[in-house]
């Protein structure tokens, strides 16, 4: 029998990356500058390719032969465990980036942790991908700095884009009870020890960036149950439409 | 039947699809060669996860074994001890700047927001005066360099570590 945590705990971490990394790749084509638009599709590339390798390993867990195509393409909304704040559409550079920051200083903590994973695949995935995160954030990072300190035009932007966004964060944390099994057995880390470097991050680079923690804390969650926002199911329209239109097709 | 040195040797003509004049033992990229039981078993990692070479490079073992008559042979990609610049080796290092593109070097800290970026020497003149245009460049494993004295843009590749 499949071990239902670890299935879950793994595809959740593979659709946060894929679903982030389809939206981060909608820029292609349409970047402010031409630096930025292949600095997008730079990090998306490398969280497609942390994707690929977390849905292998999910389909792996799933025992039923689906690789990370099968999962990527082949499943409905409410089958995707990823979080509401990456399915949100792209907005301006400044939402793009604030959602992107809000997230790599979740991702870069989580994966330093997922290192020491006592489930060896997890671990060598995260050892991978942390190489490659500690880049995002540096980026998102420079530009939340950079935009909140910049202009009048570029500060209000980006404090709406962390007004609007902020809601989405909690749910980064949540931790269901199968994951509880999943910490106890030394596999993923608990949680509350990741939001607490999370919040750190936060609060320097917010400073630093002259920007304002929004006051009103009501949060939304139901991603990683499947509960997503309306945007999720255009989003895989646009993912999903050349499997859907010609099944099996392969390049 | 063929030793490890051989298909080691036939292996260096197999080279990096975006950086030609690499091989995938000078990128660090090939790992291992053993021989199990009835078949070659070729062992390579990839440079960033998302690295669309992986493919090409896997393909392109397969077809020089081939040629060279070797038919039983699996490929495997293995992502720990993940891939890191350190593993490039000093020949390979010589071989990217004749080619055009800066070779690693020794970065500053990630964690240092706005920090200097690392004095890169244009791989054209030699000079210092260069500056970073931007940290993501043509692949995942570049950044996009320009020298300030012979006004040349070129790759860098960047420190993975």
């Amino acid at each position: 029998m499949k071990n239902e945590a670890l299935y879950n705990y793994v595809l959740h971490l593979g659709d946060d990356s894929l679903i982030l990394g389809q939206r981060l790749g909608e820029w292609c084509g349409h970047g402010p500058i031409l630096e930025e638009d292949i600095a997008m599709t730079n990090i998306s590339l490398d969280l497609i390719g942390q994707a690929m390798s977390l849905l292998d390993y999910a389909g792996e867990i799933d025992g039923q032969g689906k690789d990370h195509d099968a999962l990527a393409f082949l499943r409905f909304e409410h089958e995707y465990r990823n979080v509401l704040l990456l399915e949100q559409p792209n907005g301006d550079f400044a939402n793009t980036m604030m959602r992107q920051f809000l997230f790599d200083a979740f991702r870069k903590p989580l994966y330093e942790q997922l290192v020491a994973s006592k489930d060896v695949q997890i671990s060598a995935i995260a050892e991978k991908s942390l190489k490659e995160t500690k880049y995002h954030l540096k980026h998102s990072s420079e530009w939340i700095i950079r935009l909140g300190d910049g202009t009048e035009e570029s500060h209000n932007r980006v404090q709406n884009a962390l007004d609007h966004l902020w809601r989405y964060t909690d749910e980064l944390f949540s931790e269901s009870d199968l994951d509880q099994s999943l910490v106890d057995a030394g596999i993923v880390p608990s949680m509350s020890e990741i939001k607490i470097q999370w919040a750190e991050t936060v609060r320097s680079v917010l400073e630093e960036a002259t920007l304002m923690i929004p006051t009103n804390n009501w949060q939304f969650e139901g991603g990683r149950r499947g509960v997503h926002s309306e945007h999720l199911g255009f989003l895989l329209a646009d993912l999903q439409y050349m499997q859907r239109a010609y099944p099996n097709m392969t390049w | 039947m063929v030793t490890k040195e051989t298909i080691l040797s036939w292996l260096e003509e197999v080279c990096d699809p975006e950086i030609p004049v690499l091989s995938l033992a000078d990128l660090g990229v090939l790992r291992d060669v053993e021989y199990l039981k009835n078949e070659w078993l070729i062992t390579i990692t990839p440079t960033y996860s998302g690295c669309p070479a992986m493919k090409t490079m896997e393909a392109d073992v397969l077809s020089k074994l081939k040629e060279k008559g070797v038919d039983d042979v699996r490929v495997e990609l293995v992502l720990s001890p993940a891939w890191t610049t350190d593993w490039l080796s000093e020949e390979g290092r010589k071989k990217l700047r004749s080619f055009g593109i800066a070779p690693p070097e020794d970065e500053v800290d990630k964690s240092v927001l706005f920090a200097a970026p690392t004095v890169v020497p244009c791989p054209k003149c030699g000079s210092r005066e260069t500056k970073m245009v931007s940290q993501f460049g043509s692949t995942a494993c570049k950044a996009h360099y320009k020298c300030l004295s012979c006004l040349e843009p070129f790759d860098y590749f960047k420190c993975l570590k």
